[in-house]
């Protein structure tokens, strides 16, 4: 089963995320912000990770800056959920090692529709 | 699929709630330069705004939009954090408010409010808005007359390092039609120099397909950067048009990674200017797609506004899982003693008496933990109802144009939600009094000798079973002298009536007093004290004022930490028992003959240290048949409410336990003097004495007695005596 690591401080977004890709089939973990999605990581292997941007703590560049430095996440897809839809935070995201971004308001259906883009 | 996401909605308009206290709260403790302050701020807009556009709360989203980017200025450093712009958000939270909330209860809310906010919101920032729209119209260019494209797809050596992999990308496009693929291997190096973690292949697709090449293009979004990408469109046989040719740029492409974005928009601008009229009629219906569908808002809004007005009052606690973990293990534990318990009364023998009495030990155990466990579910912080003071402050201050500080101590405390709830309001009506009645002037405190800044504090603090919550200022103070003429002319007391300062303070209480000199939007009306002393006695509390002329002025309200389980001593009266809330009873003593003080018709007043107590036997209160009716030597418990003391006469003090208290009022009926009942061990039911209730009763007959006593006039005693 297709394993996903849901990073998002708010709550809702979290659930919505969750139940989403749980009602597509997909098995989730959820974690509050950065530093807790990193400590998940660290103890389990994803296929996916999906982490919001804005986070206290730590945010999701740095965690995927910290992902990318973990062997097993080297090659795992990390796309970034966020309303910022610049092409400067495109850049830090893709500079940090983000595979993509999901841009906010999150439409479940697009949301199952691209991470296809990056997992099975 | 379609997955139905409404089931999230109530913790999302939760959130969103919480997120603007945070706003708030943090707003007003922003400082320049202090960007965690101002992330946080952002983090909470973003979030509601996010969530809102999920939701469809498009009122919500557009509003917070504008927030949001004044905020991101201000994180950014390119916009100087100014009191002006606080006050705009400030406003602009209130807005938020207004709309999430007209969001949740599907009602109107005040479009003037909102629209003057969001243009001043749109003024600050300037023209940056109205650039911003532009540059959605380009993006949509219809080609018809295309059967597919040519796709070259040439990816960066190190594109798998960013997680992104071409075969789920080919599948992707394979969805959108027909695809074939070939892949060009020229760059892939002998074996011994091959990196595992570099990609060498590239691809030449072919994919027969009618969807636009902005829908293609969206497949490669991820990795237009990474990559040479390069479209072309192939035509139907029937097209006319010029072809527009994609690799003009490709040795470009391949240098700088943003060069594949400038060459799409390349393409799309001379279409544009070819057909100006479209681009209008692609804005136009949108404009009026926004209209209609507020038009069609408000008709929802007019149609079900009474069928879900009830629904926003169904509240809902979070609660930290480690208490939800503890509740689980205790019931474990209870289900453990029970079964326990049940095995041993399968077949009991008298020898095992021993083992039933340690497990009753444990089921007691239990239950009282468990009980402590789900009591502390319901107690939350009094941060809660707290955190909307600093702001509350913050606008009084502009508003009456004072310098005044809040200071707040103690907001972990603490305290049941639903006392919480109803102590919210009668707090702030008592900060405003001390903001508006309190606080002088800068001048007038100058002048004074004090700072010219007043300081307000609230602080919260456990006090035996019981909640202490101390408003405090350093204002004026209150003037009995004036409180006094105001009394006397409105007829509360008489002109030559000596009476204590507690008593006098407790003027203020009186329903339509108010000492103000001009009656402010803020406070003054005279409506709102007396309300304040009732709610707090709702709540099973009560209020003491001390004041210092020139010094200022402290409110204490004392309240019960829940309204589920009362402290009580339990007392014998005839064949019935009684509870008293211990939180009333000052102490309980046997009667001194010698202390005695018989006034006049059936008044007895009981010396007390300096004190003449009013006794007031229960059974004379309840009509009961009882052995003890002898004064002499009896029990008295002397209770206090409202700083006044009277003393119960009791036939015995029994157990002092905490008992569930069961409302009268909803089984049965309101009854004086009687606050509600409980039902004891033994299954029969004790009522709870109403003490300010009882009090009440008893002073007016006191009262009475009193002015018969100096009237000489017997007969009034009569009408009044219980």
């Amino acid at each position: 089963m297709t394993k996903v690591l849901v990073v998002d401080d708010s709550n809702s977004i979290r659930d919505m995320v969750s139940f989403t890709l749980k009602s597509a089939g997909y098995e989730t973990v959820e974690a509050k912000d950065g530093l807790d999605g990193l400590n998940k990581a660290k103890s389990s292997n994803f296929d996916l990770v999906i982490s919001d941007v804005n986070m206290p703590n730590m945010d999701g560049i740095s965690l995927c800056t910290e992902l990318r430095k973990l062997g097993d996440f080297k090659f795992t897809p990390i796309l970034m959920l966020t309303t910022e839809s610049s092409t400067d935070m495109k850049m830090r995201g893709k500079s940090a090692g983000a595979t993509g971004w999901l841009v906010k308001p999150f439409n479940p259906e697009k949301l199952l529709a691209t991470i296809k883009r990056v997992v099975k | 699929m379609s997955v139905d996401l409404s089931q999230f909605i109530p913790s999302f308009l939760e959130e969103s709630f919480e997120g603007l206290e945070v706003m708030e709260s943090e707003l007003l403790n922003l400082q320049e330069g202090d960007n965690e302050t101002i992330h946080t701020i952002f983090r909470a807009a973003h979030s509601i705004k996010g969530g809102a556009g999920t939701f469809g709360f498009d009122n919500v989203t557009e509003f917070t939009h504008l927030v949001e980017t004044l905020l991101d200025e201000m994180r950014d450093g390119r916009r100087e954090i100014s009191p002006k712009d606080t006050e705009i958000l400030l406003d602009s939270i209130d807005c938020m408010r207004l709309l999430i909330e007209a969001a949740r209860d599907d009602e109107e809310y005040d479009i003037d409010k909102v629209e003057k906010t969001s243009k001043r919101l749109a003024e600050t920032l300037g023209d940056e808005l109205s650039t911003d729209s532009d540059n959605q119209s380009t993006t949509k260019v219809a080609e018809n007359n295309i059967s597919g494209y040519n796709i070259n797809f040439v990816p960066e050596h190190s594109l798998a390092k960013t997680g992104n992999d071409p075969i789920f990308l080919f599948s992707a496009l394979a969805e959108l039609g027909e695809l074939t693929l070939c892949a060009d291997t020229k760059d892939l190096p002998a074996l011994k120099d091959i990196d595992a973690q570099e990609l060498y292949l590239s691809w030449q697709l072919t994919l027969y397909t009618e969807v636009d090449e902005s829908e293609v293009r969206e497949i490669f979004e991820w990795v237009e950067d990474e990559c040479l990408l390069e479209l072309v469109p192939i035509k139907a046989p029937s097209t006319t048009s010029a072809s527009i040719s994609a690799s003009t740029s490709s040795t470009q492409s391949s240098s700088s990674p943003s060069s594949t974005l400038t060459n799409n928009e390349q393409q799309t601008e001379p279409d544009t200017s070819q057909k100006p009229t479209e681009d209008i009629e692609v804005q136009d219906p949108e404009t009026k797609l926004v209209i209609d569908s507020t038009a069609e808002d408000n008709n929802i809004t007019s149609k079900t506004k009474t069928k879900t007005k009830g629904k926003a009052e169904v509240g809902s606690i979070r609660v930290g899982v480690d208490k939800v973990d503890n509740l689980i293990n205790l019931v474990g534990e209870l289900v453990i003693t029970q079964s326990m318990l049940s095995e041993l009364g399968n077949d009991f023998e008298m020898d095992k008496v021993e083992r039933l009495t340690s497990g009753l030990e444990q089921l007691l155990q239990n239950t009282k933990e468990l009980q402590e466990s789900v009591m502390r579910i319901r107690m939350l912080p009094i941060s809660f109802a707290f955190n909307r003071f600093p702001r509350l402050v913050h606008d009084l201050a502009v508003k009456t144009g004072k310098e005044m500080e809040l200071v707040i101590k103690g907001e972990q405390t603490e305290l049941d939600k639903t006392v919480m709830e109803q102590i919210g309001d009668p707090l702030v009506h008592l900060v405003r009094n001390a903001a508006d009645h309190g606080i002088e002037t800068s001048e007038v405190r100058l002048a004074n000798g004090k700072s010219a800044k007043g300081t307000i504090s609230l602080d919260a603090y456990h006090q035996g079973g019981n909640i202490v919550i101390e408003i405090n200022d350093d204002g004026a103070g209150i003037n009995r002298e004036i409180v006094l003429a105001k009394a006397v002319e409105k007829g509360l007391v008489e002109a030559n009536a000596i009476l204590t300062d507690s008593q006098v303070y407790d003027l203020l209480f009186e329903p339509g007093f108010s000492t103000a000199a001009e009656v402010t939007d803020i406070s003054g009306r005279g409506v709102g004290m007396d309300v304040v002393k009732r709610n707090i006695q709702s709540l099973g509390g009560r209020i003491q004022v001390k004041s210092t002329l020139g010094k200022g002025s402290s409110f204490k309200v004392h309240l019960p930490l829940t309204l589920a389980i009362l402290d009580g001593q339990l007392v014998k009266v005839g064949s019935e028992t009684y509870i008293i809330p211990l939180i009333s009873i000052v102490e309980s003593l046997q009667i001194d003959n010698k202390l005695i003080n018989r006034v006049s018709g059936d008044m007895v007043l009981y010396r007390l240290r300096d004190d003449n107590v009013p006794v007031l036997p229960i059974y004379q209160l309840f009509n009961l048949a009882t052995e003890c009716t002898e004064i002499d030597n009896a029990l008295l418990v002397v209770v206090e409410a409202d700083g006044q003391k009277i003393g119960l006469m009791v036939d015995d003090l029994l157990a002092q336990q905490q008992v569930v208290i069961k409302s009268l009022k909803d089984n049965y009926q309101q009854v004086g003097g009687i606050s509600g009942a409980t039902i004891l061990g033994d299954g029969s039911v004790a009522m709870i004495l109403d003490i300010p209730g009882i009090i009440h009763m008893a002073l007016a007959q006191a009262q009475q007695a009193q002015r018969v006593k100096t009237d000489g006039n017997a007969s009034v005693t009569a009408e009044v005596c219980l």
